[in-house]
């Protein structure tokens, strides 16, 4: 890793042991528990995994989007110190948009059709920094400039049917990014792009909050994603995380043999032409209760007895050696290090 | 995800007025656009247009002046003139002049129709405004209130209304106003319950935007255009009402204000002999009601979100 300029800094964003559980008609469902990680300024982390992981539910729980009367939030989220947790709906609503931004998924549906655009990233600026209608107007221009999107000011009239995808992701993005957060949560930002925006979209990213201390929490299914982008890899299976690493160890020395399906999954380019993908088999539907078991174990090459008994529990398995590979991971029987490497 | 929950947003310092205007410029735009296309909506409009310049301009289009019995001398019990080179089409049962009669009873529906339209319009929003943007026990509340409305038939509230406040124009307008409440609180308020789901809505929770304004400025917008479509569909049913009420001599007591529905019943009698006493006021609130029908569903169609792009 190249500098990452956090590490000398206190956390920003600490989630400890958060679990969340939705009330539903049939019965409770604990859909994200034991989840730990914390995020400093100028660091980016990544939460990975399939549909159903719970990553999208942690980034919700963290922002105080989950709805209060059908679900219920536990454990701790410390934003600079301070628990979230237990905050009133105006205290969360007050440091949403100001301290903590989040990017959506699908930019087709994250904004208003009815409202033209340049009021939509106009509110949120006078909703935080008290700018004047004017005032937010002339800034909006210079965050559309900044995201790329030249001529703001005939933009700014426009209505998002009138964007493409693409342009849509960068006028959420500038929406973000308009009150300078300290913390962005990117929801799988470029899953309903076409792969060529993608990269685009990735790269504005990168630019916008390299550089200026913004912490970034990465959600996503897409180790591509995470390879490019993120110091810190979590990866989640059904609620819980079953491994936490540097990125580049994470990449280069997979332990849990869902984190080694993952990537065995991805296309290589080095790969012999040909060459079969390894997918995971099974789906996420078949996921034990982690209460005497380990989620996993039915789609798992590396199942042994333990497996379908006992809980697993999230250990660490630093290397002592050499700092920075330190990881934790939740496994009875790991993928062997050198088997892997 | 984020239903709106029971906060009442304090809004203290809201920083600047919604810009609703320019929001539904879009919404409106685009129906527009479509509706220029469909030869329904221009038929039907082109319906609306006449009956509102006729009720607008009736002193100068009326050949004579409104409920003048002059011509009572040439009705006999048997017969009732047809038309003629003074009466184009003839006189009524009581002498005065067909069309005349015929043109300020379009002024008179319009005038109840628009009137018990926006009463309804305006308290049913309201109500459902209440209910979808509070949520929580406002919600439960204000539906309930509005259930036990709409339990009521709207006969029998217009027979209540004419008995409490007594027979005249602004009892019936009144009565068909409180019978459109339910329909508009309703529609409006399930529109904003199933808008209120949406991930734009959600985007703007995750801004911090007070919950005041995402309900004004976000959902409202985006749950006006069935209320619209309705209050169309509403002046028509108004219009009907307004003559069904005439009819059954719940209407407006005094007989010098010529209105369709009373001119029925005066036809009633002397159907045998003359129908066309009957026909003339009754094409009329077929007609008019068919125009608001037809150009209220062409708008219904225009503004559905599946059509917008």
């Amino acid at each position: 890793m190249t500098g990452t300029p956090g590490q000398r800094h206190a956390p920003l964003l600490e989630v400890d042991d958060l679990a969340v559980v939705f009330h539903g008609a049939r019965g409770d469902v604990e859909a994200v528990s034991e989840v730990s990680f914390s995020v400093r300024p100028g660091e980016h982390v990544a939460l990975v995994g399939e549909s159903g992981s719970g990553k999208s539910v942690t980034s919700l729980a963290v922002m105080g989007l989950l709805p209060a009367r059908s679900t219920t939030v536990r454990g701790s989220i410390r934003y600079d110190g301070d628990e979230l947790l237990g905050l009133g709906d105006k205290e969360r609503r007050d440091l949403r948009g100001a301290e903590m931004a989040m990017i959506f998924q699908d930019p087709m549906t994250s904004l208003n059709p009815v409202v033209p655009i340049g009021v939509q990233i106009g509110e949120v600026l006078q909703r935080h920094k008290g700018l004047s209608r004017a005032e937010a107007r002339e800034v909006s221009v210079d965050l559309l400039t900044r995201v790329g999107i030249a001529d703001g000011k005939r933009r700014l009239k426009e209505y998002p049917h009138q964007l493409s995808g693409g342009m849509r992701q960068r006028v959420l993005i500038a929406i973000a990014l308009a009150c300078e957060p300290r913390l962005l949560i990117a929801d799988e930002p470029t899953t309903a792009l076409d792969v060529t925006i993608q990269a685009q979209i990735l790269e504005l990213l990168r630019e916008l909050v390299s550089g200026t201390g913004t912490a970034l929490v990465m959600i996503t299914h897409d180790l591509g994603v995470v390879a490019g982008l993120c110091d810190e890899v979590h990866v989640m299976y059904s609620g819980r995380v079953v491994e936490s690493a540097p990125r580049r160890s994470l990449f280069g020395e997979p332990r849990h043999p869902y984190t080694g399906g993952l990537l065995g999954s991805i296309p290589r380019l080095d790969a012999a032409r040909g060459e079969p993908l390894t997918p995971i088999p099974g789906s996420p539907n078949d996921a034990l209760p982690w209460t005497h078991s380990c989620a996993f174990a039915p789609r798992c090459g590396n199942r042994v007895d333990e497996c379908t008994t006992q809980t697993p529990l999230l250990k660490g398995v630093g290397r002592e050696t050499q700092p920075g590979y330190e990881r934790a991971l939740r496994c009875f029987n790991p993928i062997d290090v050198r088997e892997a490497s | 995800m984020s239903t709106l929950a029971p906060t009442v947003p304090s809004g203290a310092r809201e920083p600047a007025p919604l810009d609703t205007g320019t929001a539904g410029e879009s919404l409106l735009r685009g129906a527009w656009r479509r509706l220029r296309r469909s030869p329904l909506a221009i038929a039907g409009a082109a319906i609306v247009l006449v009956f509102v310049v006729v009720a607008l301009a009736a002193p100068l289009l009326a050949p004579y002046e409104p409920a003048s019995t002059q011509w009572a001398g040439q009705v006999t019990p048997q017969s009732v003139p047809g038309s003629s080179a003074d009466h184009l089409l003839g006189l009524d049962s009581f002498g005065s002049d067909m069309l005349t009669q015929l043109i300020y009873g379009a002024r008179q529906s319009l005038i109840v129709g628009v009137v018990s339209t926006v009463l309804g319009l305006s308290v049913g929003a309201a109500l459902g405004l209440a209910a979808g943007g509070l949520g929580g026990k406002v919600d439960t509340a204000v539906m309930r209130l509005v259930d036990i409305l709409l339990s009521i038939p709207s006969l029998l509230l217009a027979v209540s209304v004419a008995a409490v406040i007594g027979q005249s124009q602004l009892s019936v307008m009144i009565a068909i106003g409180v019978a459109q409440v339910p329909v508009f609180a309703r529609l409006l308020r399930g529109s904003m319950m199933s808008q209120s789901k949406s991930d734009y809505v959600l985007a703007a929770d995750a801004l911090g935007i007070r919950r005041r304004r995402i309900v004004m400025g976000h959902v409202l917008p985006n749950s006006m255009g069935p209320t619209i479509v309705q209050a169309t569909l509403a002046l028509a049913t108004a219009i009907i009402e307004v003559a069904a009420l005439s009819f059954l001599g719940l209407g407006d007591g005094d007989p010098a204000v010529a209105e369709w529905g009373r001119m029925l019943v005066a036809a009633q009698e002397r159907f045998g002999n003359d129908p066309r006493l009957a026909i003339y006021p009754g094409v009329c609130i077929a007609v008019t009601a068919l125009g608001f029908t037809l150009f209220g569903e062409a708008l219904r169609e225009a503004l559905d979100p599946r059509q917008r792009r």
